[in-house]
C-alpha cells in the first residue's frame, strides 16, 4: 500500500501569480527511496512542502486534488501530528537551526524535548545519532559557529533522531565536500534499511543513480517523467527536461554513438567498468 | 605578471583557532584557478584574506602592489571582489536592481557607468529577468547569482567565487562556466572554491588543493587528479571518467568522456 498518495495535485501560493504545482500524481510506497530531481524553480521544494503538510496548513492557499498520508487527507491531519510521522530537513541549514540552543547536543535534543520524551532516553538517542553522524567533535559547539557543511550534518541529525517514518530531505549535501556527501548518502541508506521511506531532493545525479529506487523529474511545476531509477536515468529525454544524466550514462550513450555499443547504458562506476571490460574481452575473443 | 600574491600567510581566529598555516600562492591577471579540499581545510579563510575581509596574522597578502595590512577592506574590494558562500550573508536590499547597484554606487561612479555596470553584470550572471524582484522571492540558487552580479558590478580585477556550484542545476552550472570564461577574456582573474570535481575537470587547468590549513598541491588538474597521494590526503575523489580509466589501466591521465572514448577505441583496435 502507498504510504503517501498524491492525486492530481495543483497548488498556488497565496502570493504567487501562477500554479507552482500542476496536476501531479505520484504514489510513494513504504520503505522505498525516492529522488526528486529537476531544474531549480521546477517545484521540487513545493512538492516537499505539500508532502509534509506545510501546503496548505502553513502557507494557506487552495490545494486542488488529493494528498493522502496513510490514506488520510492531508487537510485532516494536524501539523503537530504530521511532524512526528514526517521529518523534514531544510535545504538551507541556516534556516533549520532553532536559535534557542547553545550547543549542538542540545540542538539535536530539541525535537525530542518538544515531543515530551524522557530525559535519559533523549540523552542516549542523541548520543547515538552523534556517533552515527560522526559529529562528536562538534557536540559542545554553538550551532551558529559551525561551517555550512557542519550545520548541514547537525540539521540532518536533529531530524533523524526523532525517528520519523518518512524522511523528506531537501538538498542535504549542497555545502558538503565529496567525502562528507558520500557519508550523508550512506546514512540515508541506513535509514532506508531501517524501513524508513526516503524522499530526497538532490542534484548529485551519480549518487542518486547509486542509491535511489525511483525518480521523479519535475519541470515547471509538473512531474514530467517518473519511473524506476534505471529507466529514467538512462533516458536521453531527461536531458531535454533540464536534468542531468549520470556521467556514466552519458559515457554509455556516447560510446554507442561512436560505434562501440556497451549493450547497456551504465548508471554507476561499477557497471560502467564491467561493461567496458566485457566489450574489450569480447573483442579479444572474436579477433 | 603577478597581480595577487599570498606570501607565507597564516591566520588564527581570535579564539586561537588556526585556520590557515604558511600558505603561498600567486595569481596573474586574467588567470583562473580552482581551490578544492575538504570542509574546514581553510579555503574560505584563505580567500577572505585576498580581499582584506581578514588580515593575515603572519605573512603578507599583496594585491596590485598593495599590502592588504595597510589598506581598508573597502579600498581593497575595488581590486578584489568576493562573493560570499551563503548568499543570505550578503543580500540586504528589497529588489535585485538595488542590490547590484549598491557596490558601484558606493565607488562613486557616475550614474551612467553605474547603470551600465548593473545591466552588464546582471546579463553575465543571468538575472536580467529578475531585476525588479525581491531577492528573497527567488530560489536559493538564483539568490547566489544575484550576489555574483553584485560583485561583478564593482568591476574589480579579481573575482572570488566561494562555492558557486553548490545546489546548482545543469543550466546554472553552464552559466557559471560561461561567466568564468567571459571574465577571463576581459583580463580578470577568477578564483573559484568548489566541491564539484566534474566542474573543476571541465572548467579549470590550474587546481590548488588545500588540506589541514595548508596548500598541499598547486598544479595542473591532470597532475592533481592522478596523484593518489594528494587525493587521499585531501579526501578527494577522481573525476568519474578518471575512475574508469584507472580501473581499466588505460590512457594517460584521462579526465574527460571524450578522452576515455578515444582511448577505448585505440585499445579495441
Amino acid at each position: 500500500m502507498s504510504i503517501i498518495s498524491i492525486k492530481n495535485l495543483t497548488y498556488q501560493y497565496p502570493t504567487s501569480e501562477e500554479d507552482v504545482l500542476r496536476d501531479i500524481s505520484v504514489e510513494f510506497e513504504s520503505g522505498k527511496f525516492y529522488a526528486v530531481i529537476g531544474a531549480n524553480g521546477a517545484g521540487k521544494t513545493s512538492l516537499c512542502n505539500a508532502i509534509r503538510g506545510f501546503i496548505p496548513h502553513f502557507y494557506n492557499g487552495e490545494l486542488q486534488g488529493d494528498v493522502l498520508i496513510e490514506g488520510r487527507d492531508i487537510r485532516e491531519w494536524e501539523l503537530g501530528e504530521l511532524s512526528t510521522k514526517i521529518g523534514y530537513v531544510f535545504q538551507n541549514p541556516f534556516t533549520q537551526i532553532s536559535g534557542v540552543k547553545d550547543t549542538v547536543f542540545d540542538e539535536i535534543s530539541f525535537g525530542l524535548e518538544n515531543l515530551g520524551v524522557e530525559e535519559s532516553e533523549i540523552r542516549s538517542r542523541v548520543a547515538d545519532i552523534i556517533q552515527l553522524l560522526e559529529i562528536g567533535h562538534l557536540q559542545e559547539k554553538n550551532p551558529f559557529e559551525l561551517s555550512g557543511g557542519q550545520k548541514q550534518r547537525v540539521a540532518l541529525a536533529s531530524i533523524i533522531v526523532m525517528e520519523p517514518e518518512i524522511l523528506v530531505i531537501d538538498e542535504p549535501t549542497s555545502q558538503l565536500d565529496p567525502q562528507s556527501t558520500e557519508a550523508i548518502f550512506s546514512i540515508i541508506e541506513l535509514m532506508q534499511k531501517k524501513g524508513k521511506t526516503i524522499i530526497l531532493v538532490e542534484h548529485k545525479i551519480e549518487l542518486i543513480a547509486e542509491y535511489a529506487d525511483y525518480i521523479i523529474v519535475m519541470k515547471d511545476g509538473k512531474a514530467v517523467l517518473q519511473g524506476n531509477a534505471d529507466d529514467v536515468l538512462s533516458n536521453e529525454q531527461a536531458i531535454e527536461l533540464g536534468c542531468a544524466l549520470p556521467q556514466y550514462a552519458l559515457f554509455g550513450i556516447e560510446m554507442k554513438e561512436n560505434g562501440m555499443d556497451l549493450g547497456t547504458i551504465p548508471l554507476t562506476e561499477k557497471k560502467a567498468i564491467s561493461a567496458v571490460q566485457h566489450l574489450l574481452e569480447k573483442r579479444r575473443v572474436t579477433s | 605578471m603577478t597581480y595577487l600574491s599570498l606570501k607565507d600567510v597564516s591566520f588564527s581566529y581570535p579564539n586561537g583557532f588556526q585556520a590557515v598555516q604558511h600558505v603561498n600562492m600567486s595569481f596573474d591577471k586574467g588567470e583562473s584557478a580552482a581551490i578544492i579540499g575538504q570542509n574546514g581545510a581553510g579555503k574560505t579563510t584563505t580567500v577572505k584574506m585576498m580581499n582584506g575581509l581578514l588580515k593575515p596574522t603572519e605573512g603578507s597578502v599583496i594585491v596590485d602592489g598593495w599590502d592588504t595590512k595597510d589598506y581598508s577592506t573597502a579600498q581593497i574590494s575595488r581590486k578584489v571582489g568576493y562573493v560570499f558562500q551563503n548568499p543570505d550573508d550578503q543580500i540586504f536590499h528589497n529588489d535585485v536592481y538595488s542590490e547590484i547597484e549598491f557596490g558601484p554606487k558606493k565607488l562613486g561612479l557616475s550614474e551612467e557607468v553605474v547603470k551600465a555596470n548593473v545591466l552588464k553584470s546582471a546579463e553575465i550572471a543571468g538575472v536580467t529577468d529578475f531585476l525588479k524582484e525581491n531577492p528573497y522571492n527567488l530560489p536559493y540558487s538564483m539568490r547566489k547569482f544575484v550576489t555574483i552580479a553584485s560583485v561583478l558590478a564593482m568591476d574589480s580585477n579579481v573575482i572570488i567565487l566561494d562555492e558557486p556550484t553548490a545546489g546548482q542545476d545543469p543550466g546554472s552550472l553552464e552559466i557559471i562556466s560561461n561567466m568564468i570564461k567571459t571574465l577571463n577574456n576581459e583580463g580578470k582573474t577568477v578564483i573559484t572554491i568548489t566541491h564539484d570535481m566534474e566542474f573543476v575537470a571541465n572548467n579549470f587547468e590550474r587546481v590548488i588543493v588545500m588540506a589541514n590549513c595548508q596548500v598541499i598541491a598547486d598544479r595542473n588538474k591532470r597532475d592533481v587528479f592522478w596523484d593518489f597521494d594528494i587525493l587521499e590526503k585531501a579526501l578527494l575523489k577522481q573525476p568519474h571518467m578518471s575512475k574508469i580509466a584507472n580501473a581499466l589501466q588505460i590512457g594517460d591521465k584521462i579526465i574527460s568522456r571524450a578522452e576515455l572514448i578515444k582511448e577505448i577505441k585505440k585499445v579495441q583496435k
